[in-house]
C-alpha cells in the first residue's frame, strides 16, 4: 500500500541505520556507546508515553521500573547470587517484576490525578532507590550502595558481546553489537505503541484524557485501563532496565536517582507528549546534545581565548536548560506534537 | 410496551445542607418517553447521575430490566444499558467524531492488549465492526459529514448529536438525556425532536430532561415533576400540566 518513494525512503533510513555505528566508530567506540544510551533512552520516553502521553497521566518516578529491571538483571546474571541465566529469559522476567511493580504503584494511586499522582509517583521512585541502597542487610539482596558488579554481557551462541569479533573486514565490538540489538527492540517497541494507540485499548486511554467522566459514562472501567497504562509503561521500563545492566556491566541505587525520571519526562514533552516520532526525536536530542557539548565546549574556548573560562560542565547544563527553556517557550506543546495535543495547547493561549 | 424498564425507590442524595433528591421513586416503562422537568436546581441533573453510577447515592434501590443496578461503577451501568448524554456537552474534545462515537463502543467489544499488540484476525474484525457501526451511528444523528473533524470544532447543535451517537454505541436499553435542546434554535430543536421520535419507534426507551415546556408536551408519554429534591408529580403531561401543585412550583419559582 505503499508509494515507491515512500519504500526508497524507508530503505534508504534503513541503511544508514545500520551503517551508523561503523561511522562513528570511526569517531570513536564512546560515540557508539553515546548512541546506545540514546536508544536506550528512546524506548524509555516510549513506555513514559504510553503513561502520561496517551493516558495524560502524569508520573515522576518512572526511572523506578528501569531500576527494577536492571536489578533483575543484575541479581540473576552475576557473582552476587552465582546465578548466570541468559539474558533472553532475564528480560522478560525483569518486564514482569517491573509490570507488577507498575500495578503495586497504581492500583493505589489512580484516583489521584495531576499534581497528586505526580508526587505519589516521585516518592514511589525514591522509595525504590531507597530500598536498593539499603537491602544489604540483614539478607544482602542488593549489596546496597556499592551496587552490582561483573554482570554478564548477552551472549547468543558464539558471539559475546563484550568481546568484538571480526568478519571480513568488519569489526564488530561489542557497542555495536548492542547498538543492533536496541535497534531491533526499539523497532518492536515502536510497532507495539503504533498498534496500540490504534486500537480499543489506545482509544480508551485518550478518552480518560480527554474527559475522565464521559469515559466512565461511555461504559470505560477506567480504573482497569489507568492500571493497564502503568503496567504496559512499567514493563517497557523493566526491559530497557535489564539492557541496561548489561551493557553497563555494572548497576548502582545512584543511577536511578530523580533525575533520571525527570530526564525521560523532558523527552516525551521536549519531544511532543502522544507523538511516537516526536517522543524518540526528544530522546535522541536530549542524549546527544549535552555530549556535543560536552566535546566542543573546551576545544573552542581554548581556540577563542586560548585558555578555559568556563568549566565545560557548567556550561554545558547552561546551554541545556536554556534550550529547554526557549523550547517550552516557543513550542510548548514540543518540537513534533501530536496533533490532538498541539490544537489543545494552541488553544489554551489564545 | 407496559413491563416496566426501570424502576428506582427512594432514592436520596444531599450536598452538604443541600437535599438534592428526597425519597424520589419512580418508574420508567419500555419504549416510552418519560420526561423529567422541573425548576432550575430541582435535582434533575443529579439524579441522573446517581443512575448512572456518577454520584453516590445515600439511599434508595434502582431495579433495570428486572435487575438491580450495581450503583457503585458507571461503567456497570452502561453494560447493563443505560447511557447518558451530559446537560454541559462532555466530548471526547480533542477526537474526531468518529473516534468519539468509536470509544462508545469500548463497553460492547473485547479486544485486549494482546489480541492489539499481536493485530489478530479476531481483533481486526472486531476493529472494523467498531468503525463500520460508529460510521452508521453518526449517519443516523445526522453528522456522517463530519467524521473526520475533532469534536471540539463542531457546531453546538452537532456536538449534541455526536454525544447522542456515542451514548447509541453503547448498545442502550435507556437513553438518558440532560437537556438536549439547551442553546439549539427552532430549527435545530425541529430536527432534534424527530431524532428522539426516531429513537423511540426504533424500541429505545428515552428518559429526558428537558426546560422546553412544548418539546416535553408534545413528545413524552408520561411526565415526572421534580421540585426542590421532591417529586411532586408523575402523569401523562395534560395532566400534569393542569396540576395545580406544578403550577405553583413553577410560579413559585419564577416569582422567587
Ligand atoms: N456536585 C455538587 N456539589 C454540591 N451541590 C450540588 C452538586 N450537584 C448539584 N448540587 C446541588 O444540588 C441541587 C440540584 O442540582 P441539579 O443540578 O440536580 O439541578 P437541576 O434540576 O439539574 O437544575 P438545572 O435545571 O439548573 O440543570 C442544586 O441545589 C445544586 O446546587
Ligand atoms: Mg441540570
Amino acid at each position: 500500500m505503499k508509494t515507491h518513494r515512500e519504500r526508497a525512503g524507508l530503505a534508504l533510513v534503513a541503511l544508514a541505520l545500520i551503517a551508523l555505528p561503523f561511522v562513528l566508530a570511526m569517531a570513536g567506540t564512546a560515540w557508539v556507546r553515546i548512541t546506545n544510551f540514546a536508544v536506550l533512552f528512546a524506548l524509555l520516553s516510549l513506555g513514559l508515553n504510553i503513561v502520561v502521553g496517551f493516558a495524560g497521566l502524569l508520573d515522576l518516578g518512572y526511572v523506578a521500573f528501569y531500576a527494577v529491571g536492571a536489578y533483575v538483571y543484575a541479581l540473576l546474571a552475576s557473582p552476587h547470587f552465582g546465578l548466570h541465566l541468559p539474558f533472553w529469559v532475564i528480560l522478560p522476567i525483569g518486564a514482569t517484576v517491573a509490570c507488577v511493580a507498575g500495578v503495586i504503584l497504581g492500583a493505589p494511586t489512580l484516583r489521584l490525578r495531576g499534581d497528586y499522582l505526580a508526587i505519589v509517583t516521585l516518592g514511589f521512585g525514591e522509595i525504590v532507590r531507597i530500598f536498593m541502597n539499603n537491602l544489604s542487610s540483614p539478607v544482602n539482596l542488593t549489596n546496597g550502595p556499592k551496587g552490582i558488579n561483573r554482570i554478564d554481557p548477552f551472549q547468543i551462541g558464539p558471539l559475546n558481546f563484550s568481546a568484538s569479533d571480526t568478519f571480513g573486514a568488519l569489526v564488530f565490538s561489542g557497542p555495536i553489537k548492542y547498538y543492533y540489538f536496541l535497534l531491533l527492540v526499539l523497532l518492536a517497541v515502536i510497532v507495539i505503541n503504533r498498534r496500540l494507540q490504534d486500537s480499543r485499548i489506545g482509544r480508551a486511554w485518550v478518552a480518560i484524557r480527554e474527559d475522565e467522566i464521559a469515559a466512565k459514562a461511555s461504559g470505560i472501567n477506567t480504573r482497569n485501563i489507568k492500571l493497564l497504562a502503568f503496567a504496559m509503561g512499567a514493563s517497557f521500563g523493566g526491559i530497557a532496565g535489564g539492557m541496561f545492566a548489561a551493557i553497563q556491566g555494572f548497576v548502582s541505587p545512584e543511577s536511578f536517582i530523580l533525575n533520571e525520571s525527570i530526564m525521560v519526562l523532558a523527552m516525551v514533552v521536549l519531544g511532543g507528549m502522544g507523538n511516537i516520532w516526536g517522543v524518540i526525536a526528544g530522546a535522541v536530542l536530549l542524549s546527544f546534545v549535552p555530549e556535543l557539548l560536552r566535546y566542543t565546549v573546551e576545544p573552542a574556548q581554548m581556540a577563542l581565548f586560548g585558555k578555559l573560562l568556563i568549566d565545560p560542565e557548567v556550561l554545558r547544563m547552561l546551554v541545556f536548560g536554556l534550550a529547554l527553556v526557549l523550547t517550552m517557550r516557543f513550542r510548548p506543546a514540543g518540537l513534533w506534537p501530536e496533533t490532538r495535543h498541539r490544537r489543545e495547547m494552541s488553544e489554551g493561549r489564545t | 410496551m407496559n413491563d416496566i424498564l426501570l424502576e428506582a425507590r427512594n432514592i436520596g442524595k444531599r450536598f452538604g445542607g443541600v437535599q438534592a433528591l428526597k425519597d424520589v421513586s419512580l418508574t420508567i416503562r419500555s419504549g416510552e418517553i418519560y420526561g423529567l422537568i422541573g425548576p432550575n436546581g430541582a435535582g434533575k441533573t443529579t439524579l441522573f447521575n446517581v443512575f448512572t453510577g456518577l454520584y453516590a447515592r445515600d439511599s434508595g434501590e434502582v431495579q433495570f430490566a428486572g435487575k438491580a443496578l450495581d450503583l457503585g461503577s458507571p461503567h456497570a451501568v452502561a453494560a447493563a444499558g443505560i447511557a447518558r448524554t451530559f446537560q454541559n456537552i462532555r466530548l471526547f474534545a480533542n477526537m474526531t467524531a468518529l473516534e468519539n462515537v468509536m470509544v462508545g463502543r469500548h463497553v460492547r467489544t473485547r479486544a485486549g492488549v494482546f489480541s492489539a499488540i499481536l493485530r489478530t484476525r479476531a481483533e481486526r474484525a472486531e476493529e472494523a465492526g467498531i468503525r463500520h457501526r460508529a460510521e452508521e451511528l453518526l449517519h443516523y444523528v445526522g453528522i456522517a459529514d463530519h467524521a473526520n473533524d475533532l469534536a471540539r470544532q463542531l457546531s453546538y447543535g452537532d456536538q449534541r448529536r455526536l454525544e447522542i451517537a456515542r451514548a447509541l454505541a453503547t448498545e442502550p436499553r435507556l437513553l438518558a438525556l440532560d437537556e438536549p435542546v439547551a442553546g439549539m434554535n427552532a430549527t435545530e430543536t425541529t430536527a432534534l425532536r424527530s431524532l428522539i421520535e426516531g429513537l423511540r419507534r426504533d424500541g429505545l426507551t428515552v428518559l429526558l430532561i428537558e426546560h422546553d415546556v412544548k418539546l416535553v408536551m408534545g413528545l413524552c408519554d408520561r411526565v415526572a415533576v421534580l421540585d426542590y429534591g421532591e417529586k411532586i408529580a408523575e402523569d401523562v403531561p395534560e395532566a400534569v400540566r393542569a396540576n395545580p401543585i406544578v403550577i405553583e412550583a413553577y410560579l413559585g419559582a419564577s416569582t422567587a
